[in-house]
């Protein structure tokens, strides 16, 4: 039933990865901040990645920002900048989940489906539009869907910009992945 | 009644409760109308359409604009924790809500005092945040499709994103993933799982499984789990016994998919206009109505 797998790409580059104390949290009040907050420390160029919060601060729809600790006054700076200031920042001391890595495409012939952990997105292959969102249980999947299909992968709003969930940001990843495939 | 709740994907729309009619493919409730896509409205539109020929209680519908930021879930669930207790339901179905724990527990804890009690039945972000409780046995149905199940089955995941293999299951792994849900106390009494196979379970076996109709397309296409959780909701009151209730759901679902000859571009809503058609296909003369 399954087609291809692709091994996701590892956004995280290099020597600085581990989980250690050198490592820190930013923890949001929501995740439509974590998914800002990505957006502008990646665009400075800061080496951060989004994972899922250890158990003891888990409220349901979570994301944190890991981040390397030595940066932490740098980072909180260029937050306080464009308004995103984290609830709290903590150092990590186990292993952070990890958001599911891989994606599941499959090919209905004039149409092409990216699957993400649980968010679905299909376009027709010739014309690139959004021809459907599926999947997801988060309020903004229904949302998401309203304001992206029919439109092109290219004019479409960005899950991103526009998600507030580990809904929205799963359809982000399924997103980008069908702008790799098409 | 049946009660359903859960939102809207409108920012403005205010917290609405009362009985829910379906007009000219849009749901009317109060002074509202909401377009049927997916979604929510989309289960209800269901069930609406389903009642229309199996006839039933009524259809109570909670409703409130979130378009994922938690503002309207939350402003949901506290109506619910301090007023659902004045409601007499038979059928009680959460969807789409911003997962949130605590809210979660304050609701469940408020359902328990109701009498009597409804039947429970948990989907999408309110299935998670059931999960992720510990809760997840109070409840009577859950509807996880087979990403979803395998979060069930998960011990750690707090949310599908976070699932071990959520994509990389095998069909022959189902059974070990069903039991591994309810080993951990993560499944409902009843599961409903959707997929290329619907399987309905009991305790941790599979007691039935609807393979055909098969539409392959019905998989792209976003609330076709919605109108199959909505259906439940309406069958669950048809005095059948809920093993029963899963699988006629899950067959009325196919065919109307089959009915409405989907391609991956269809949109729920076509769906939900030939479930009539797929209701008379299922009973056939022997309609049942309660």
């Amino acid at each position: 039933m399954f087609g291809l797998f692709k091994k996701k790409k590892h956004r995280f580059h290099g020597k600085n990865r581990k989980l250690s104390v050198d490592r820190g949290i930013l923890v949001f009040e929501h995740t439509g901040d974590v998914i800002q907050a990505e957006t502008v420390l990646k665009k400075s160029g800061w080496r951060v990645r989004v994972m899922g919060p250890p158990p003891e601060i888990r409220t349901g729809c979570d994301l944190v920002i890991e981040f390397p600790l030595i940066e932490e006054l740098n980072i909180v700076r260029e937050l306080k900048n464009v308004h995103i200031m984290p609830l709290s920042i903590v150092p990590v001391t186990a292993p952070l989940l990890e958001p599911v890595g891989l994606f599941q495409i499959k090919d209905f012939g004039n149409y092409l489906m990216v699957r993400a952990a649980n968010m679905k997105i299909t376009v027709e292959k010739e014309s690139h539009k959004i021809v459907n969102i599926s999947g997801g249980g988060c309020p903004d999947v229904p949302y998401l869907a309203y304001e992206m299909v029919g439109k092109t992968l290219a004019e479409t709003p960005r899950p991103r910009e526009l998600g507030h969930t580990l809904c929205g940001y799963a359809l982000e990843l399924a997103y980008e992945e069908l702008l790799r495939k098409c | 009644m049946l009660g359903i709740v859960g939102t809207v994907p409108d920012r403005r729309f205010p917290l609405v409760h009362d009985r829910v009619f379906l007009k000219d493919d849009h749901l009317v409730i109060n002074d509202f109308k909401i377009p049927v896509n997916r979604g929510t409205p989309a289960l209800i539109a269901a069930a609406l359409k389903a009642r229309e020929i199996i006839g039933g209680p009524e259809i109570y519908a909670f409703l409130v604009g979130d378009i994922g930021e938690g503002h309207g879930s939350r402003l949901l669930y506290q109506f619910l924790e301090r007023h659902l207790s004045e409601f007499n339901f038979e059928v009680l179905t959460f969807h789409y809500l911003q997962p949130d724990v605590d809210w979660h527990n304050k609701v469940l804890f408020t359902i328990e005092a109701m009498n009597p009690s409804p039947l429970l039945i948990a989907d999408a972000g309110f299935m998670y945040a059931a999960k992720m409780s510990g809760q997840a046995s109070c409840y009577d149905i859950f509807t996880p499709d087979v990403g979803e199940l395998t979060f069930l089955a998960d011990e750690m995941a707090p949310h599908p994103f976070y699932t071990r293999g959520f994509i990389l299951h095998r069909a022959d792994e189902i059974p070990d993933l069903i039991s591994q849900a309810y080993h951990y106390q993560n499944a409902a009494k009843y599961l409903l799982v959707k997929g290329k196979s619907d399987m309905i379970v009991r305790g941790s076996q599979i007691v039935e499984t609807v393979n055909s109709p098969c539409c392959e397309a019905m998989e792209a296409i976003g609330g076709t789990g919605d109108t199959l959780t909505g259906l439940l909701t309406v069958l669950c009151k048809s005095g059948i016994e809920l093993s029963e209730a899963a699988r006629d759901a899950a067959l009325i679902n196919r065919w109307s998919g089959c009915y409405a000859k989907p391609n991956p571009a269809t949109q729920v809503i076509d769906l939900v206009d030939t479930i009539p058609r797929a209701i008379k296909n299922i009973y056939s003369k022997n309609l049942k109505s309660s």
